[in-house]
Parts: structure tokens; C-alpha cells; sequence
């Protein structure tokens, strides 16, 4: 394989995609050194080839990590995608070769550095996405609820089974900034879709009066004596605070009682 | 009074209360419904004092009928009254979950004229929720000295219940909340543990029987108000946890409140930080490492060394069963070396299978060496540039490398040794 001529894949940046640039480094007997998006000018010393996505191959190679690496392989191979590793796509496709290769067992080897750099990828990933669970927060805007998250990885298809579970009955939309991609959820259905931007209205009454309540109760649940800044900030670290409720100024709503004593 | 005023109140009146869990129980919402609940727990926010804020924590009311010395909201204590009505606490709490503030309510009460009479308010509250189609986690404190039967109604609407054993020995509650006795605690407790081992019985048989806590009971208690040492508080939590199936224990450092004579004086006293840290790393021990409370302490050490984690002091006492060799020592082993945790011990066993393990790939897969490294080998071999240690040799290095503690809780003599 390590004869294999050596080329530059440029592709159009979906998990389809990539999927059909590794069926199509098998069929023509290539080794993609680097992965291209079509929108990025940069140039490469090795020979481009741009490769169509094809839903029909991605499908087969898709089929196969789960026949060859098992579903835990393929589930890795999945989230591995979402990730913000640096060269994500080279790294998943050397993963893949091993594993093509070795069979399952490549999962146990936890010291072999492709595995490694792949699986704290995700990890990390998979940790960003349950911290979200918890640290976003929605706005009621007319009935539908709205939130904006800035995450480094794209958690979305990772927080989509959480909060459609929860809000069954809510018609909600997570804005992703970073990714410039939405999930929309309406009772029964549900996207993730590119979003080029989001505009929200100034909130009702109502949204800024539950917004104060949870201010003051953010506020008055922490004890004076026991403050520690150094503890808060290792479990909530402060890349999350900018769209969260309790760290942004009040809006003129209720006012504020003094605190007590 | 208006809402803002009411929740300030109630929350500053609910706070001192440690447990803040929302953890032991998978749910999804039922079609059009509100909420879910998942059993890792979810933190939502982290206050100022570094602890998570995961359960609108509040007090139905906090007039009290009970004097508890070391209590906020004790009967003769001058602070503002308040109480929620149940509507109130209702729209609260779906309108919090909604935002996704928050993950549930914690439901606790002041004593209102009698603990029959509060329960009632308390399941008030509960069932409009639960009608409402509320989803979301409950957690509800059950009132010593109610009726049976409405804690019994109490736990099948919400998912844990808990009853606050507030004191570590029966003394301290005689001579602090007179109001209180061991037994009034502990028989909620015994009743709870029989309801909820009883409704996993009929779920056996029935899918559709009603689950009585299904998430668990749990139990916390005040440290460093009172004189008892961490051997006899370890002792406690461990029989809790063996006799009662509790899913924890919590420990909250006693926080300056009173003035009262029988309670350390407000003035100059440092609420026992660290001692509730090193009691939670002891407790954590028991739960998820397998060790008992006489491996941990014993009559001639009762406290917990300040200067090391428990962990770390077991395995200076024991240096005759190290270092460990990484490929061949069993999971339990694993788990008794300072610095592994349960997910390292994990990887370490599923990467072993795979090959020999080096520093560098323990490194790799995540596990920290700082403390590990005095207590491991690889093949054979110790990290190099690492001998076999002394105790004091090795007690000096392991207490440089973690941090340095203020003067005040320094130990005063050496208590791990003679």
C-alpha cells in the first residue's frame, strides 16, 4: 500500500464526502496524503483530484466500518468527523486503513498514537457536547425557544437526541456560531440545517422577568463564606459564560431586592 | 411579598443544604410532555462557591416550628418569613426548565406547624407539577416525624427522597436540635429503603407499577459543628450506605449561623473546607474503590491526614504491597494505586490486552503519573530515575507536589505516623 501514488483529495467538506474520497482511494489504488475543501485556495505540491461525493459508495464504505471495525469503529469514526482535530480527515483515514487491516482490535490498542489522537479527539468532543447539555440556555421568543452555542467541535448532531427527548412538545432552535449550522426541532421533526445567520428579537416581558428570577437565584444560591473562584471556574470554564443567562447584564424588568443578610 | 422577594428568601434559606444531585435515573418524556431526566446527572450552572447549581433548590417555606441550634432558619432566629404557593413554585419551575436553567426542583420545607401538615404542602406542590406532565427530576426531603403514608405518596412523585441526619452522633442532635432524635431519622429511612426495594419488586412484575423513588435515597450531615472525629463519621457513612442502601452521603463544613454557646463562636471560625474535601474523597473511596472505613482510619489515627488524600495515606502504610506491575496486577489492585482512578484502571486493562504498556503509553492513554508513578512498574521497571523510596522520603515528595496549604490548616504534628 505504501506504493500507492501519493495525491491531494479536495472534496466538498461532508461526512458523505469523505467517505467516498476513502472508496475511491481503494478503487484507483491512491494514497490521500492531504484532504482539500473545495472552498479553500490553498495550493499543494501533490497532484489534486477532486472527488464527487457519491452517496451510493459512501453508503458502502459506510457499511463496512461496522463489518470490519465493529459498530464501536464505526461510532468512532462518526464523532471522530465532528471533531476540530487539526487534519481530522488524514488522521480518520489512516484510523480507518488500520483498522481495515487489524480488524476490531485496533479499538484496544489504546497507545497506538493514530488511536490515540482520534479517540481523545472525541472524547473531548463527547465532553464539550455534555457540558452543553447542561450550560445552554434557551430564550422564549414567541413561543418558539431559541439558544446560541459557540462550541469548538460540532456537537449539534450529539445534542440533538438530549433536547428532543426533553422538549417533546417545544418547537426549539440551537444556533451553532461556529459551525453557522441550526438544529430545529417542531414536535415530531427535527433538522440540522446551515444557518448563515440568526437575528433575534429584543425579549418579552415575560422572558426578561424569568431571566431577572434566575439571575437573583444564581446569585443568592452561592454561599459568601465558601467562595472559590479557581473551583467554579475548572468546572465551568469561562469560554461558556458569554451566552449564558447569569453572567450577562440585567435587562429593565423586576427590580433586584437587596440581598439579605 | 412578590415572587423575586420569595424565591431571594427561600433560596438563601436552601442553600446550606449540600446535596445537589440529579443523577441515578434514564427517563424521557412522555409525548407533548416536559422534561427528562438522565442518569449520569447534569450540572447546569456552577455558583460563585464552586459547587453545581443542577436543581432549582428552594424551601416551600422556611417558618419553622423547631429550634435547631445550628440552623438558619430556626424558630428563634430573626430573619424574613416567606412561603410559596403551590402555583407559584409550579410556574417557576416549568418556566426555569424550559430555559434549560435548570434540571428539576429540590423540594425541602421548613417545618409548618407539624410534619404531617408540611408533607401534605410539600405533595401539593409535587402533583400539580407531575400533572402539569412535568418530566423533569425531583428531589424532595422527607420530613422526620410524618406519617408514613404521606412519605409514601411523597416518594411516588418525585425520584429521590432524602431525610438529613444533620448531626453525626446522637449526642450532638440531643444537645443541638432537641426537636430531633436518632430514631425519628432513621426510621424514615428504614421506610424509604423498604419502599423503594419493594417497588423495584412489583416493576419486576409489573411494568406499569408505581415507582417509589426510583432514583434513590441519600442523607447528609454537618461537619465541624460538633466534636466527633472522621473515623466515627466514616463509620456512620459507611453503615448508612451498607444498612440503608443509600446512593450518598453528603457532608456539609458547618457554616457560622448561630451564636449559640453550644456551637463553635462565629467570630474567627474557618468553616472546615478541606476536612469536608478529604471526608468526600474517603466517601468516594468506600462507594466506587472498594475500601472499608477501618482500611481507611482507626482508633489510633480517627482523622484524615490533611496533608495527603486518603488513598495516598493507605498506600504509605501498606508500602509492602507495592509498586504494582501494570500488566499483570488485577482490576481491584488497579484501583488501590494513588492517582488511578476507575477510568484509568479501565484503560489500562483494555490497552494491556493489546500489548505491553510503557510510561509513555500509560501517559497516552490518559492516566496521570503524578502520584501513580511512585506506586507503579512497567515491565518490571520503575519510571527511570525512580527508586524504591522510603515512607518519609516518599511522604515528602507527595506532599510537595500538591498544593501548599494555607497556614491555618496545616496539620500541627505528624498524625500519619509514630
Amino acid at each position: 500500500m505504501s506504493h500507492w501514488p501519493q495525491f491531494s483529495y479536495t472534496y466538498d467538506g461532508s461526512f458523505a464526502g469523505f467517505l467516498t474520497c476513502v472508496f475511491e482511494s481503494y478503487a484507483r489504488r491512491e494514497r490521500p496524503v492531504c484532504f482539500v475543501l473545495a472552498s479553500d485556495p490553498r495550493l499543494s505540491l501533490w497532484p489534486d483530484r477532486w472527488i464527487e461525493t457519491d452517496r451510493e459508495k459512501a453508503g458502502r464504505v459506510y457499511r463496512s466500518l461496522s463489518q470490519r471495525m465493529s459498530q464501536a469503529g464505526q461510532r468512532l469514526v462518526v464523532r471522530g468527523f465532528l471533531t476540530c482535530l487539526p487534519e481530522k480527515e488524514s488522521r480518520l483515514y489512516e484510523l480507518i486503513r488500520l483498522g481495515y487491516r487489524a480488524g476490531p482490535a485496533v479499538l484496544r490498542d489504546l497507545t497506538d498514537p493514530r488511536l490515540a489522537a482520534v479517540a481523545g479527539a472525541v472524547r473531548r468532543l463527547e465532553n464539550e457536547a455534555h457540558l452543553f447539555k447542561g450550560f445552554l440556555r434557551f430564550s422564549d421568543q414567541g413561543g418558539v425557544l431559541c439558544a446560541r452555542i459557540e462550541p469548538k467541535g460540532r456537537v449539534l448532531p450529539l445534542l440533538r437526541p438530549h433536547f428532543c427527548a426533553r422538549y417533546p412538545g417545544e418547537a426549539f432552535l440551537i444556533y451553532d456560531e461556529t459551525h453557522r449550522e441550526a438544529l430545529f426541532h417542531r414536535p415530531g421533526s427535527w433538522c440540522i440545517a446551515p444557518l448563515e445567520e440568526l437575528h433575534l428579537e429584543p425579549p418579552g416581558r415575560e422572558e426578561r422577568d424569568f431571566r431577572q428570577l434566575w439571575r437573583q437565584f444564581y446569585d443568592t444560591v452561592a454561599i459568601q463564606g465558601r467562595e472559590n473562584e479557581r473551583c467554579r471556574m475548572s468546572h465551568m470554564p469561562k469560554r461558556y459564560w458569554g451566552h449564558m443567562t447569569e453572567f450577562q447584564p440585567p435587562e429593565d424588568g423586576l427590580a433586584a431586592p437587596p440581598q439579605p443578610m | 411579598m412578590d415572587l423575586m422577594e420569595k424565591l431571594t428568601i427561600l433560596t438563601d434559606a436552601a442553600k446550606y443544604d449540600a446535596a445537589c444531585t440529579s443523577s441515578g435515573l434514564d427517563r424521557r418524556a412522555r409525548p407533548g410532555g416536559l422534561g427528562a431526566t438522565m442518569a449520569a446527572g447534569c450540572c447546569h450552572s456552577f455558583s460563585a462557591d464552586g459547587r453545581c447549581v443542577t436543581l432549582l433548590k428552594v424551601l416551600m417555606t422556611n417558618a419553622c416550628a423547631y429550634d435547631c441550634a445550628y440552623c438558619v432558619n430556626r424558630r428563634s432566629n430573626d430573619v424574613p418569613r416567606a412561603a410559596f404557593t403551590p402555583r407559584e413554585l409550579c410556574e417557576l419551575t416549568t418556566g426555569f426548565y424550559r430555559r434549560n436553567y435548570i434540571e428539576g426542583l429540590f423540594l425541602s420545607s421548613a417545618v409548618l406547624r407539624d410534619p404531617d401538615y408540611t408533607t401534605e404542602r410539600m405533595i401539593a406542590v409535587l402533583r400539580l407539577l407531575r400533572e402539569g406532565g412535568f418530566a423533569g427530576y425531583i428531589h424532595a426531603k422527607a420530613i422526620p416525624g410524618a406519617d408514613p403514608l404521606l412519605t409514601y405518596r411523597l416518594g411516588l412523585l418525585c425520584d429521590r427522597l432524602s431525610v438529613n441526619i444533620e448531626l453525626p452522633s446522637e449526642a450532638s442532635l440531643k444537645r443541638l436540635a432537641p426537636d430531633k432524635s436518632k430514631t425519628s431519622i432513621l426510621s424514615p429511612m428504614g421506610e424509604i429503603r423498604d419502599g423503594i426495594l419493594r417497588s423495584r419488586q412489583e416493576l419486576r412484575l409489573f411494568r406499569h407499577a408505581p415507582r417509589f423513588a426510583p432514583a434513590g435515597q441519600s442523607t447528609q450531615m454537618i461537619v465541624g459543628a460538633t466534636p466527633e472525629s472522621d473515623l466515627h463519621i466514616l463509620r456512620l457513612s459507611e453503615g448508612l450506605y451498607r444498612r440503608y442502601r443509600l446512593k450518598r452521603v453528603f457532608y456539609s463544613a458547618y457554616m457560622p449561623v448561630s451564636s449559640s454557646p453550644l456551637l463553635p463562636a462565629p467570630q474567627g471560625f474557618r468553616p472546615p473546607l478541606l476536612r469536608e474535601h478529604r471526608l468526600y474523597q474517603a466517601d468516594w473511596l468506600l462507594r466506587y474503590y472498594h475500601f472499608r472505613a477501618h482500611e481507611l482510619l482507626d482508633e489510633d489515627h480517627p482523622d484524615l491526614d490533611p496533608r495527603l488524600d486518603p488513598k495516598c495515606c493507605w498506600a504509605l502504610r501498606h508500602l509492602e504491597l507495592f509498586p504494582v506491575e501494570v500488566s499483570r496486577a488485577d482490576y481491584e489492585l488497579l484501583l488501590r494505586v494513588p492517582g488511578v482512578g476507575v477510568t484509568s484502571a479501565r484503560r489500562i486493562l483494555a490497552a494491556r490486552r493489546a500489548g505491553p504498556l510503557t510510561f509513555e503509553g500509560l501517559k497516552g492513554l490518559g492516566v496521570v503519573l503524578k502520584r501513580a508513578q511512585y506506586f507503579l512498574t512497567c515491565s518490571g521497571r520503575m519510571l527511570p530515575g525512580l527508586s524504591r523510596l522510603s515512607r518519609e522520603a516518599l511522604l515528602a515528595r507527595l506532599t510537595a507536589a500538591s498544593p501548599a496549604l494555607p497556614p491555618e490548616e496545616a496539620p500541627v504534628q505528624l498524625s500519619l505516623f509514630h
